[in-house]
C-alpha cells in the first residue's frame, strides 16, 4: 500500500510575520520554518495505517523551496519511509492550483492508495492544494476528517467529519485524497533515534524538467490567482481597565461602556 | 504555555547542524508541552513525574549518546541540547536522565561484559529498567578515594556490605550500579583507590534496599535515596570486569559533567526570559521596571553571562567529539555554568519581586535546584581544586 502524506513547511505560530519590501511577499529572515500542524496529522495518521498494514510504505511529498527539506525530514523522523521533494526556482510565487499541478506531476505514474494532508497550511490558509490535486488525479476526496479507518482489504475507508450540529460519515473508494482535521490523532514527537537515521532514508528530488511540466504550468504563469498586496492586520487596540473606587462604581462604568461605546449591549 | 524562543545572543543556532536543530526543537517543544505543565505541582508536592518516563523512552532519551542497543548515538552537541532543553525545564528531570544514560548505561557501555550490555542497555534505552549509580557514601562525599564500601570474594561470587548516600533515583532503579573495594583481590591493597570495582546490584536481591530521602528543599522533583547493602551477595556477573580502580567512576562522571554543563545553560536561559519577560511587563513608577537602568544592568549580565556559558559548552562538544576533551575542561564548564545559572536564577528571582518566590513562577525552582546541583558530580570548590592542580601541577586536595 502506497501512502503519501502532503507536506509544506510555515512559519511556526509564535513567528512575528513581517511584510518584505515587495509587498506581495512576507520577510522571511528572522522566521522559525516549522511543518504545518495539520500536516502533522497527516504524517501521523499515515504512520499509522503503516503499523497496521505491514506491506505500507508511506512517502511525504512536498513541494517547497530548499528549507522545506527540513520538514520532510522531520515526517522522515517521525516514521516515514522516504521523501520526495519537489522544487524548482520557477515554483515561486505560484498558487495553489499550479502547486498541485507540480504534485499531481510528481505522483505521475507512481502506485498511490491514499493521499493524506492537513485541511489547510496555517500561513495562507487557502484550502487549495488537496482538492484541486484530488481534481488533476480524478480522485475522491474528503475533507476534515476526525477519524478515518481503512477497510482490512485496504481498498475502501470510513471517514468520520464533523459538520454543523453532527457528525458525517462518509464511505469512499481507495484511492482518495483524505485531508486530516484537529483531533483525528495525537502526533507523535519525533523520536531522536529517528531524527538521526531521517537523512539516511531516500529523498527523491524533482526539478521542473524531471516532472515534465512547461514554466507555463507552473510559477505565476501557471497560477490563475495571483496576490497583489499583503496588509498586516489592524492594530489590536489597548486594554481598556476600569478602576473606579469600589466594585459597583466599576461594574457601573463597565456596563455604561459596553453600552455607549461598544454599543453590544 | 507559550513556545520558548530560546536566546541566542551570538547566533549560535548558525553552528548547529540541521539535525542538532531539530533534536533541540523537538525536546523543546516536548518540554514546552508536556515538561512545564506539571513540573510545578510535582515540586511542590515533592514527587518524580514518572508518567514522564514512557514519554522520555518514546523520545529516546536515554543513553541518547551511546551507539547501538537502540540508543539514538547523538553526537556531543546534540546530546548536550538534549540536557540543555531537558533542565530547562527542571534540573531533577535532567539530573533522572543524566542519571540512567550518562552515568548506569555509559558504566556498562564503557566497561561490562556484551551479556552485561546486552541484558541492560536494550531496556534502559527503552526506559523499561532503570538505573541508578552509588559513589558517594555517608562518610565519603568529594574524597570518594576513600570509600568504605567492601566487596569480598567468595566461591560463587561477592559478599557486598556498605551504605551509599544521595543516590539519585535510588529506589526507582532497577539495577544499581554500586562502587566498592574488593577486599581480598590477590596483588591489591584492599582499602587502596585501586581496590573500587563497578558492580550491577539488582533490585530485590537480599541484603539490598533503598530508602527515600526527605526533607529536601531542592530538586524535590528528583528521588534521592540511601541504598543499604547488607551482607549483599552477587553473583560473579555482578562485576563490570573493565572497570579498575577510582579512575572507572571518575569516568563515568565526566560523562554526567558534560551533561551539567549544558543542562545548566538551560536552566540559566529559563530563567533569564522569565525576567525579561516580567521586566518587560511589570509597571512601577509608571514605566515598565526593565526601563531603570539597575534591571537593565542586571538583564544584560545576565545575558553576557548565558552567552559565555554557551561558548564554553560548545567548544567542548567540538573537542568532545574529536576525543580531546580533557577532563579539567569538562570541569571548568561543569563549574562555571552552574555557577552562572545559579547568579542568573537569583537575579531573576530578585527582578520578580515578591511575585519570584512563588511557585508559579520557575525563578525561585530553578535556583533551588541548581544548589544541588553546585554540589553533586564534584562540588564547586572540588572542580576549583582540579583546575588548580592542572594548572600548577600540584594537588590540593588533602
Ligand atoms: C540531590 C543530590 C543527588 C545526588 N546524586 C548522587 C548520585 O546519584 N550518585 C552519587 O554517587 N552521589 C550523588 N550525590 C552526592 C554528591 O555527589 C555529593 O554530595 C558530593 O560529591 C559532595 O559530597 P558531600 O555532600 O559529602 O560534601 P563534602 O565532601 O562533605 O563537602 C562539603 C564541603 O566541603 C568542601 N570540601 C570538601 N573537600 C574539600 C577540599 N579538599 N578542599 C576544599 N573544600 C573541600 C566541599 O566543596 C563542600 O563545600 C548527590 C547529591 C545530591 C545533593
Amino acid at each position: 500500500m502506497e501512502i503519501f502524506a502532503l507536506v509544506k513547511q510555515v512559519p511556526d505560530s509564535v513567528s512575528e510575520i513581517r511584510i518584505s519590501s515587495d509587498p506581495r511577499r512576507t520577510e522571511e529572515a528572522g522566521i522559525k520554518f516549522v511543518m504545518n500542524p495539520f500536516d502533522e496529522f497527516a504524517v501521523e495518521e499515515a504512520i499509522r495505517i503503516k503499523e497496521r498494514f505491514v506491506d505500507a510504505r508511506v512517502t511525504a511529498l512536498c513541494c517547497g523551496p530548499e528549507r522545506a527539506v527540513e520538514s520532510i525530514r522531520m515526517a522522515l523522523a517521525m516514521g516515514a519511509d522516504r521523501g520526495l521533494h519537489a522544487w524548482d526556482p520557477a515554483f515561486q510565487d505560484q498558487d495553489g492550483i499550479a502547486t498541485a499541478r507540480v504534485l499531481a506531476a510528481a505522483l505521475k505514474g507512481r502506485a498511490v492508495d491514499l493521499i493524506l494532508a492537513g485541511k489547510h497550511a496555517i500561513d495562507d490558509v487557502n484550502h487549495t492544494v488537496p482538492s484541486a490535486l484530488a481534481e488533476f488525479l480524478g480522485l475522491p476526496q474528503v475533507n476534515g476528517v476526525t477519524r478515518l479507518e481503512l477497510a482490512a482489504d485496504g481498498k475502501s475507508a470510513t471517514a468520520r467529519r464533523r459538520i454543523e450540529g453532527g457528525e458525517e460519515i462518509v464511505d469512499v473508494l481507495l484511492p482518495a485524497v483524505i485531508t486530516c482535521e484537529k483531533g483525528i490523532n495525537d502526533p507523535r514527537y519525533p523520536s531522536l533515534p529517528g531524527l538521526m537515521k531521517a537523512k539516511k532514508k531516500e529523498l527523491e528530488r524533482l526539478t521542473l524538467a524531471q516532472l515534465g511540466l512547461a514554466t507555463s504550468d507552473v510559477g505565476l504563469e501557471g497560477s490563475p490567482t495571483r496576490v497583489t498586496r499583503l496588509s498586516p492586520p489592524p492594530p489590536r487596540s489597548q486594554a481598556k481597565i476600569i478602576a473606579r473606587p469600589t466594585l459597583e462604581e466599576s461594574v457601573a462604568e463597565l456596563v455604561r461602556l459596553l453600552q455607549e461605546e461598544a454599543k453590544v449591549l | 504555555m507559550p513556545q520558548f524562543k530560546g536566546v541566542d545572543f551570538y547566533g549560535l543556532d548558525g553552528l548547529l547542524s540541521d539535525e542538532e536543530r531539530m533534536v533541540r526543537d523537538t525536546v523543546r517543544e516536548w518540554v514546552d508541552d508536556r515538561v512545564l505543565p506539571v513540573i510545578g505541582q510535582h515540586y511542590r508536592e515533592g514527587t518524580f513525574p514518572s508518567e514522564l518516563i514512557p514519554e522520555l523512552s518514546r523520545l529516546g532519551a536515554f543513553g541518547s549518546n551511546l551507539r547501538g542497543y537502540g540508543c539514538a548515538g547523538l553526537g556531543s552537541v546534540a546530546y548536550g541540547l538534549l540536557m540543555q532543553e531537558l533542565e530547562r525545564g527542571d534540573s531533577g528531570l535532567r539530573s533522572f536522565v543524566s542519571v540512567q544514560g550518562a552515568l548506569a548505561m555509559y558504566a556498562m557501555d564503557a566497561f561490562g561484559t556484551d551479556a552485561q550490555k546486552e541484558r541492560w542497555l536494550p531496556p534502559m534505552a527503552r526506559g523499561e529498567k532503570l538505573g541508578c549509580f552509588g559513589l558517594t557514601e555517608p562518610d565519603f562525599g568529594s574524597n570518594p578515594a576513600g570509600l568504605a564500601t567492601r566487596a569480598r570474594k567468595t566461591s560463587q561470587g561477592y559478599v557486598i556490605q556498605g551504605n551509599k548516600m544521595w543516590i539519585t533515583s535510588g529506589s526507582l532503579a532497577d539495577v544499581a550500579v554500586v562502587w566498592a573495594k574488593i577486599e581480598n583481590d590477590p596483588g591489591v591493597e584492599g582499602a587502596s583507590p585501586d581496590a573500587i570495582r563497578g558492580f550491577l546490584v539488582e533490585k530485590g536481591v537480599p541484603g539490598f534496599s533503598a530508602q527515600d530521602i526527605h526533607g529536601k528543599l531542592s530538586l524535590r522533583a528528583s528521588v534521592t535515596s540511601e541504598l543499604l547493602l547488607d551482607h549483599c551477595e552477587v553473583g560473579e556477573d555482578a562485576l563490570l570486569p573493565a572497570a579498575r580502580g577510582l579512575k572507572a567512576p571518575l569516568r563515568c562522571l565526566n560523562q554526567a559533567r558534560y551533561g551539567i554543563a549544558w543542562g545548566a545553560v538551560g536552566a540559566a536561559m529559563a530563567c533569564y526570559e522569565e525576567a525579561r519577560q516580567y521586566a518587560a511587563s511589570r509597571i512601577q513608577f509608571g514605566r515598565p521596571i526593565g526601563s531603570f537602568q539597575l534591571v537593565q544592568k542586571k538583564l544584560a549580565e545576565m545575558l553576557t553571562e548565558i552567552t559565555k556559558a554557551q561558548l564554553l559548552v560548545l567548544r567542548l562538544a567540538q573537542l568532545k567529539d574529536q576525543g580531546q576533551a580533557r577532563h579539567p575542561q569538562i570541569s571548568m564548564a561543569k563549574m562555571n555554568n552552574v555557577e552562572t545559572a545559579l547568579g542568573v536564577a537569583r537575579t531573576a528571582r530578585d527582578i520578580l519581586g515578591a511575585a519570584g518566590i512563588l511557585d508559579e513562577c520557575q525563578c525561585f525552582r530553578h535556583l533551588c535546584n541548581l544548589e544541588s546541583v553546585k554540589t553533586y558530580e564534584g562540588t564547586h570548590d572540588i572542580h576549583l581544586l582540579i583546575l588548580g592542580e592542572e594548572i600548577t601541577g600540584i594537588p590540593a586536595f588533602a
